[in-house]
């Protein structure tokens, strides 16, 4: 009765070798480059692509209107605010801000995410249970109010907006971290090591951590577009980088007083977060479909 | 299911106690709240009745001990701010107007957000699908401040077809319910598809077709009850995010909820207050997620029996 | 036992599915007659076809990649395929209706059993109350020998057994007493004694009510227990087709001759199972001529230029093959 064939599986497609990233699914180029354009280059050439200062302006020239517009002039493409500061040298500094407390939050959320969830996972028990406890307390957190009431008790800054935002996220990684050293704790190669005499850090670094890698790089990818909208949301209701730093969030908090006479002020940074955090969105599904389908299920 | 019930409910509790602590203490950073009460060099004698009627004596292990027996009780003692009224009864003139923005939100993001997503997997691949999946990348990405304010724009200022602020008349609320409810739909929206196509290729929907069900029955009965588990426990998080005042939006919208009141009560150093909304908050998202446990277990038989081990 | 009155006359059908990676032509112009109150086992290896050509013939072929390009599926004077989706919908599970390979994928974990087999009545006759409704759940229980039907009714498919579960999607499949059953693999996740009592059990029903079933395998050992007659595919075509006893005795298709061959022996360990050498053709670009030829020992130089039609070698015994007579 159990008389299967055992004959070859039919080869669909064609040869099947391995294909090199740019190969195996088109590049999302305009994503890349919008990030490329709009948040990379600008962070980090800002003063030399910019010719006015970023902080202080010329009185005299007050509220002008992007180049295109009556009185608008090419000296500020983009318009002037009220303290005559070009929007677009401001755009260039913001971006700077942007990509600085992206990458330092998550860096730091995701260093002690890992680490919480490499250690949550590989010992279980009691520590797993305290660890599990962290995350859920965090993730209860309401946390614009978390944020108001830090930034109220010990004041805005560089710091105090990183500690916030990292705050926030490090469940995440803990999370996704756990679960995946969990079942790679099981397998043959880490029982190995365990027979072999290796230490725990020395199982969970060499181990564990490179089978997380994948995993972890894709959720940072799609948390930057999220911390970008978090620090603008925070500067926006004064929670974040203190002013007159350009953040993009302080600027449309900024222009909205404007709003009836000067609409440019508010608009073009709000256009910035938009298209910067939705090509990162963008790239970050790409990346996701790529290195590891299997987070597809989660947000 | 009783023992999974209460063993959820412990784990709700340990987490408020958690934050009670993180609530406490980060109120009690910039030191000590007598300095925002009374004068400067105030008389020892007048510090002393201050100290008393706050509740600020002793250790601050102590005061934390008092806080949160208070706080059980629904507690949190006079607000700073306005210290006729007590932190619960100024936030709870608020709560109701938050609610009944959070309300039109969640009623949007679920009246929108699950038919789209549906949708989309039952129409996968056709121009109705790029769209949602459009519509799900712009709500995921845009900035629901810089929305606002230019809906705000849009609609009040250049077309004036509603009031810009306030609580006003019904119109009042559909630009604010709006704004919340766009993050909440691109969320339930890609949730929902996703999970659809894993359903809707399933062998029991194939079957459901083989049966002789109209594709439409086997989409919304079918597909969508084992599709709705996962997306679930992330509407609790919306919800809750929506239900207790968005802070950013009541700002924008000088809607005069919960949110807003959090935004001056920070920014007043009303601890009583802050303390109040953020316990009143968690202990939202800490029933909700309850609830939701609770649900996922009624949605899929194989966790109210204890078959399935929760992640 | 077969009367030879044609239920269901398949000709010429073609499914096509348009991927990115090309054309594959899945079902290539697959012409078969079913009668009857017969069984007809449809033989192929993985990838021959033999599913996709399930599903054409209910018209649930995988959208949007999937399309039926020609072909008719006539059941009792009709053609299927130039029926409306809503006139093809009515006789889906009414007058044609399948059960699938896997019982534990195929029942929806989050309803019961009741409520899946009530529905699959209520769909075809919607003006039953609820109580006739449960009587004929619980009377096509029965027909599938579910013991304690009534107590079956509440559980959630996962409280079941595979064997069980996949009585109860027979159950669903025969409670509107279809024409035609196809079978799809039905025994495949099951184990031994409870395969030979599931093939069993699709005899004694098809005894009772006289519905003719296309039973899908890959499992000569299958056809040997359940079938009349057998339709062997390869690479989306029928290659032979005859009655079970002529096949196995004298097998005229150099393929079935080397599925015979390759089936494991009681006297031969089951480690070292002979294989056909090769491995079936990509059906993107099917060869011009027999698609077998490449791994075919009897393979000349027409065999790889032009396609043998399928020809009577045999009273009801039919095979596409130029060298028919040398396989022996």
């Amino acid at each position: 009765m159990t008389t299967a064939l055992s004959l070859p599986q039919v080869r669909r497609g064609g040869r099947r070798g391995p294909r090199m990233l740019w190969q195996r699914r088109r590049l999302p180029w305009l994503p890349l480059a919008i990030i490329a354009f709009v948040l990379v280059l600008p962070a980090l050439l800002a003063p030399l692509i910019t010719v006015h200062d970023p902080l202080r302006g010329v009185l005299g020239d007050r509220l002008l209107p992007p180049v295109w517009q009556d009185g608008g002039t090419w000296t500020y493409p983009l318009g002037t605010d009220k303290q005559g500061r070009d929007v677009l040298t401001r755009l260039v500094y913001g971006a700077r801000i942007s990509l600085l407390v992206s990458t330092a939050a998550i860096v730091v959320g995701a260093l002690v995410g890992t680490t919480l969830g490499l250690v949550a996972g590989y010992f279980g028990g009691f520590v797993d249970k305290v660890i599990g406890w962290l995350v859920d307390t965090f993730q209860s957190l309401p946390m614009v109010l978390f944020a108001l009431v830090v930034v109220a008790a010990i004041g805005p800054s560089f710091v105090t907006i990183i500690a916030i935002i990292s705050a926030t996220i490090w469940a995440v990684f803990a999370r996704l971290v756990r679960g995946e050293t969990l079942s790679v704790r099981e397998s043959a190669y880490v029982a190995r090591a365990r027979v072999a005499g290796a230490s725990a850090p020395r199982i969970l670094l060499r181990h564990v951590l490179p089978n997380v890698a994948n995993s972890l790089v894709v959720m940072a990818t799609l948390q930057v577009g999220v911390v970008i909208l978090e620090e603008a949301s925070l500067s926006f209701i004064g929670a974040g980088i203190p002013r007159p730093q350009p953040s993009w969030g302080i600027m449309v908090a900024d222009g909205r007083e404007q709003l009836l006479s000067s609409w440019w002020l508010s608009f073009f940074p709000g256009v910035a977060i938009l298209v910067v955090v939705l090509s990162l969105n963008l790239v970050g599904d790409w990346l996701r479909d790529y290195l590891d389908p299997k987070l597809r299920q989660q947000v | 299911m009783g023992r999974y019930v209460l063993l959820n409910v412990i784990r709700g509790i340990l987490t408020l106690l958690a934050i009670s602590v993180i609530v406490f203490f980060l109120a009690r950073l910039t030191g000590d709240p007598i300095d925002v009460l009374g004068p400067e060099n105030m008389a020892p004698i007048d510090e002393q009745a201050l100290r008393d009627k706050w509740g600020l004596n002793g250790s601050l292990v102590e005061q934390y001990f008092a806080f949160l027996g208070n706080a059980v009780r629904g507690d949190f003692g006079p607000s700073f701010k306005y210290p006729d009224e007590s932190a619960t009864s100024v936030i709870a003139d608020r709560i109701p107007r938050s609610l009944q923005l959070g309300l039109a939100g969640v009623l949007l993001t679920v009246l929108i957000g699950i038919p789209l997503g549906v949708l989309a997997a039952a129409r996968r691949g056709s121009w109705y699908d790029r769209v949602a999946k459009g519509i799900a990348l712009f709500g995921q990405s845009v900035p629901e401040f810089w929305l606002a304010i230019m809906l705000v724009w849009v609609f009040a200022v250049q077309l004036g077809v509603v009031r810009t602020s306030g609580r006003a008349g019904w119109s009042s609320i559909v630009l604010p319910s709006i704004v919340m409810a766009v993050f909440g739909i691109a969320a339930l929206l890609r949730l929902f598809r996703s999970s659809m196509l894993d359903t809707l290729g399933s062998e029991y929907v194939k079957l459901a077709r083989l049966k002789g069900l109209p594709r439409s029955r086997v989409v919304w009965k079918h597909a969508l009850k084992p599709a709705a588990s996962g997306p679930l426990t992330f509407f609790a998080t919306i919800a809750v995010r929506l239900l207790t005042g968005a802070t950013v939006v009541e700002i924008v919208f000088a809607w005069p909820g919960a949110g807003l009141l959090a935004y001056e009560a920070a920014n007043a150093r009303d601890f009583p207050v802050v303390q109040a909304l953020a316990m009143i908050t968690s202990t939202a998202i800490v029933v909700m997620n309850l609830l939701v446990d609770i649900l996922y277990a009624y949605l899929d038989p194989r966790v109210r029996l204890g078959q399935k081990v929760m992640a | 036992m077969s009367t030879m009155e044609p239920v269901l006359t398949v000709d010429g059908l073609r499914t096509h599915l348009f991927t990115r990676w090309g054309t594959t032509r899945a079902v290539d112009g697959v012409s078969f007659t079913l009668h009857r109150g017969e069984t007809l086992g449809i033989v192929g290896e993985s990838g021959s076809g033999k599913s996709m050509l399930a599903l054409s013939l209910v018209r649930l072929t995988p959208e949007p990649a999937a399309r039926i390009l020609a072909g008719s599926v006539v059941l009792d004077g009709t053609d299927l395929l130039t029926l409306s989706e809503k006139r093809m919908r009515k006789l889906r599970g009414s007058a044609i209706s399948m059960i699938l390979q896997d019982p534990h994928q195929s029942l929806n974990p989050v309803f019961t059993v009741g409520n899946q087999l009530a529905e699959a009545v209520h769909v075809h006759r919607p003006e039953l109350a609820a109580a006739a409704v449960r009587e004929r759940v619980l009377d096509g229980l029965r027909k599938v020998r579910m013991p304690a039907p009534e107590r079956r009714l509440r559980d959630y498919p996962h409280e079941l057994s595979g064997g069980m579960k996949q009585r109860i999607v027979g159950a669903m499949a025969i409670s509107a007493d279809p024409r035609v059953l196809i079978a799809d693999e039905p025994t495949t996740a099951l184990d031994v004694t409870t395969q030979q009592r599931y093939l069993r059990l699709l005899r004694e029903i098809q005894r009772e009510t006289g519905v003719a079933i296309i039973l899908i395998t890959h499992d000569f050992g299958v056809v040997a227990e359940a079938c009349d007659r057998v339709a062997v595919m390869y690479a989306g075509r029928i290659v032979e087709q005859g009655p079970v006893r002529e096949i196995f005795d004298r097998p005229r298709h150099p393929y079935t001759r080397a599925l015979l061959d390759s089936r494991p022996r009681r006297d031969v360990r089951l480690d070292r199972l002979p294989s056909i050498e090769g491995s079936p053709p990509s059906l993107v670009d099917p060869p011009p001529g027999c698609r077998f030829a490449p791994r075919c020992r009897l393979a000349a130089e027409r065999c790889t230029a032009e396609y043998p039609e399928l020809t009577a070698v045999a009273p009801g015994h039919e095979t596409a093959c130029w060298r028919w007579e040398e396989v022996s």
